[in-house]
């Protein structure tokens, strides 16, 4: 344990800062996961596989000679796409079934896409240049990679414009139609086929931007998916499934858990601690709805 | 009945003479038994009881470090092993190899079985997909941590003491280590075949179609489940003791909690099969066990890729798996009929 | 001597009052009615009495006992089981077994989990199923029997169980009304011969003007009125609660 953190304060306005940076880009791929638990009751494992590949898109531009930050657009394009074909392919076919097909459907999907991403751009632990720069704070005690910010102000404008689009559009309102009451919307002439489609695939595509803004920022590997899924159940289940300024609030408190945990118990342990804040958090919410008889569903 | 038998003696001479019949497979075969422990402890709880656990693999990994720790530490200091690539500097004499290693198994299947005692009352409280992802994390976090203590040898994991010197050759290690898996494994399914005819494998039953019914009917389903988990923590964590030994190293990610993998395996080898049956994850496990030996064959280079696809196939378009299968087609089999001849049995009521 | 007696209960989900103030008695040995209009809360009182969720205010006791703070397998083992509307049953297993696992469970220590089934069980199940008609199809699947079935077989389970007194939710809906009479008989046979008190939810008034020889009506969360078949028959607060006029 390392309490270097509590010695040197300025060490705490760094963490709370990245914490809060990095907590909005979990925030929105949070956003996506309860887009599809809510509409097709559907827990994606892939969840975090998805994101990376938003991420390779974004890398193989930067290979490619094109500016990697025009991965925010490209990504959730092509990703839209392959959720599309995934959905078509196999979540069709697991949605009205019980919840734990779903979650071992998109698990094997999670591995097939790893195996995938291994496959084709190999193992090394790699990032996309953007040469954005650093902004240094408090007279250089603080230092935030303009990446970082870039981020989060990308997360927050495709938050706002998903929420806008989800209010103001035919499809948006077909979307929360079918998350209320699906037979209900099929019989008033709603395509819910197409709803579920275009649910995944805009979830795909949150998760390609979310992909894009992390493989500027942080690193990519076929391998680092599952933690985003995990951090992204934590958000949802901490938050509730339609509490937009809830997911994005708990986004950033695990953001900035995380970056406590890393000075306090190092970053080798990082991964494993946001893992077993979940068990915890969960057996804690076991144990006070069992004081009212309940349980979680 | 006498099908029965006739079928159970044979499965176990051939079991018991496998190794002489293909002595090129012996530590392959042994693999397939240990991956028949896992799927048929596995069942325990999501065929049998209906909760599906993605952190059984908890129990796997700490049997093999408490197995080796224990082997290792009786007699040599256990993080001098571990930092010094200890099997060069620490060498075990053979009873002091075999003393190690019995007590280090026995620890194995005790340690685990404590373990899913302990935490059992919090976590199998959690339902569904709750319960499910919540022991996804509980694997994945132990791995990490594992990783993570330097006793243990972290990242790097540690080796788990060579063979003696002068016990026979590497042939007779791989006899050794084939019959404890092997009879690990008839141990597991005797134990599991007796326990399923009592109240306990109805308990188990009815918590997966319906735990609140069964509950307003007044069973004390929490005790079942820890039970339950309790059973297989036990085998699955001596297993893992075996895997460790046989492997000849621990890593903490890939052999000992490798969630994502062997976590998963042995989901999909009960499913493969049938999950809920007996035969079920025996069946599917062997079968499992074939295929992935094969996808590295013709797949090499792309094999997980495939093994990532199967699992998609078999959760999607073949649920039931076998077992599942064959019940559908043969009710009758499976003793589910109506007693035409019982006709005259009718209570009439006045 | 009253098995059930239930004192001004009240319980809130969020802003609802499902139940408000409700009180009322069972006497031993007797086929008391609960009817009412949908959404009256009949269903909440039974909740609250077998202890699916705690009460805000009020006490409930069973057999002199308060179990208003018990969670529900307490209740069930001193006795007081209830069915539900939707059958809840055992889908995987078959009839007999779903009414092995319902006996009494005689739980003494950790061992015991690992109990057999003694065969004296198996056929007080099978005597059972007899009584409800099922014997024949002892063997097939519950899951796979027909809604009217997996009726007849929760209402053997709960036998099974020995029950002093049995919360009924709506024990003929949704079955074919010629089989109706049959149930009917059984209930006053349950009643009669094995001495179980009988709280029964009905929609069917036919029904429960047979069976029942006291009946509480609730409305709007709140006791409306009680009495005989035949006052309530009459009641004119009754007939406009069903028939909706203010």
């Amino acid at each position: 344990m390392d309490l270097l953190i509590f010695q040197a304060p300025i060490l705490m306005v760094q963490a709370l800062m990245d914490g809060i940076l990095l907590g909005i880009l979990f925030a929105l791929i949070a956003y996506g996961m309860a887009l599809q638990w809510g509409v097709m009751n559907i827990i994606n494992i892939a969840q975090g596989e998805l994101v990376i590949l938003g991420g390779y898109i974004a890398y193989t531009m930067y290979l490619m000679g094109i500016h990697p930050a025009f991965g925010v657009i490209v990504s959730p394009i092509i990703m839209f796409f392959i959720g599309w074909i995934l959905y078509k392919l196999v979540i069709c076919r697991v949605v009205d079934r019980d919840l734990f097909i779903s979650i071992l459907a998109t698990f094997g999907i999670s591995i097939l896409t790893q195996q995938l991403m291994n496959f084709i751009f190999g193992a090394d632990v790699v990032v996309a240049q953007s040469n954005f720069g650093t902004t240094m704070l408090f007279d250089g005690s603080v230092t935030l990679p303009n990446s970082k910010i870039f981020s989060a102000f990308v997360s927050i404008i495709f938050a706002i414009g998903l929420v806008m689009y989800m209010k103001k559009s035919k499809l948006g309102r077909a979307i929360r139609a079918t998350a209320q009451n699906a037979r209900a919307a099929k019989i008033l002439g709603v395509d819910t086929e197409k709803v579920y489609a275009a649910t995944f695939g805009i979830n795909a595509a949150l998760c390609g931007v979310a992909g894009a803004l992390i493989s500027i920022t942080f690193t990519l590997h076929p391998y680092v998916g599952l933690p985003y899924t995990v951090r992204s159940f934590m958000i949802v289940i901490i938050a509730g499934l339609g509490n937009l300024p809830g997911v994005a609030l708990s986004g950033m408190g695990l953001g900035v858990f995380e970056e406590f945990a890393d000075y306090i118990l190092g970053t080798e342990f990082r991964i494993g601690s946001v893992f077993l804040l979940l068990v915890l958090i969960l057996v804690y919410r076991r144990f006070k709805l069992s004081r009212k008889r309940e349980y979680l569903k | 009945m006498k099908k029965n038998i006739i079928l159970y003696s044979a499965l176990l001479v051939f079991g018991l003479v496998a190794p002489f019949l293909f002595p090129a497979f012996k530590l392959q075969i042994s693999f397939m038994w240990i991956l028949v422990i896992l799927a048929l402890t596995w069942d325990v709880q999501g065929g049998q009881m209906g909760y599906n656990s993605f952190g059984n693999i908890l129990f796997f990994g700490i049997g093999m470090y408490i197995c080796a720790g224990v082997q290792i530490g009786m007699f040599f200091p256990l993080a001098e092993w571990t930092s010094s690539g200890g099997e060069k500097t620490f060498i075990h004499t053979p009873p002091q190899y075999f003393q190690g290693f019995f007590i280090g198994l026995i620890l194995a299947g005790i340690v685990p079985a404590v373990v899913a005692a302990t935490i059992g009352y919090g976590i199998l409280g959690l339902r569904g997909h709750y319960f499910a992802i919540c022991t996804l994390g509980l694997g994945i976090a132990a791995g990490e941590i594992a990783g993570g203590i330097e006793l243990i040898g972290a990242g790097q994991g540690m080796t788990t003491p060579p063979w003696p010197k002068g016990i026979g050759d590497t042939e007779l290690r791989s006899e050794f280590f084939y019959y404890l898996c092997f009879v690990l494994m008839v141990a597991t399914f005797v134990f599991l075949r007796w326990a399923y005819q009592t109240r306990f494998g109805l308990v188990l039953n009815a918590i997966r179609d319906n735990e609140d019914k069964a509950e307003a009917m007044g069973i004390h389903t929490m005790r079942y489940k820890i039970i339950g988990w309790v059973v297989s923590a036990f085998f699955v964590g001596i297993a893992g003791g075996l895997m460790g030994n046989m492997v000849g190293y621990i890593e903490p990610t890939e052999i000992a909690f490798a969630g994502a993998t062997y976590g998963v395996f042995m989901v999909l080898m009960a499913i493969l099969g049938g999950k809920g049956t007996l035969w079920g994850p025996v069946i599917g496990a062997i079968i499992f066990h074939i295929f992935k030996e094969g996808f590295w064959i013709f797949f090499l280079g792309w094999q997980y890729v495939a093994l990532g696809a199967l699992i998609v196939i078999i959760v999607v378009f073949f649920p039931e798996g076998i077992m599942g299968w064959l019940r559908e087609k043969y009710p009758e089999k499976f003793g589910e009929i109506i007693d035409e001849a019982d006709r005259k049995a009718q209570v009439e009521l006045k | 001597m009253s098995i059930l007696e239930v004192n001004q209960v009240y319980k809130y989900f969020g802003g609802v009052k499902a139940n408000e103030d409700i009180s009322l008695t069972v006497e031993q040995g007797s086929i008391v009615g609960l009817i009412g209009p949908n959404g009256s809360g009949k269903t909440t009182l039974f909740n609250s009495i077998v202890g699916t969720h705690p009460i805000d205010k009020g006490s409930i006791k069973f057999d002199g006992r308060e179990v208003s703070e018990l969670p529900v397998p307490i209740v069930a083992k001193l006795g007081l089981l209830r069915t539900f509307q939707q059958t809840r049953i055992y889908g995987k297993l078959n009839c007999i077994e779903n009414m092995l696992i319902s006996n009494k469970s005689q739980e003494k220590g950790l061992l015991s989990v690992f109990s057999k089934i003694p065969p004296e069980l198996t056929d007080k199940a099978e005597t059972l199923l007899k009584f409800v008609g099922l014997y024949q199809k002892r063997k097939l699947r519950a899951g796979d029997l027909s809604f009217g079935q997996q009726k007849l077989l929760e209402l053997a389970m709960a036998l099974m169980n020995e029950p002093k007194m049995l919360l009924l939710d709506e024990p003929t809906a949704g079955i074919n009304p010629t089989l109706i009479n049959g149930i009917i008989d059984r209930l006053i046979k349950i009643n009669k011969e094995f001495g179980i008190t009988l709280l029964v939810i009905e929609h069917n008034m036919r029904v429960i003007m047979q069976l029942a020889q006291k009946i509480f009506c609730l409305a709007h969360g709140q006791m409306l009125a009680e009495g005989s078949p035949e006052q309530i028959k009459n009641d004119k607060r009754v007939i406009d609660a069903y028939l909706g006029a203010q």
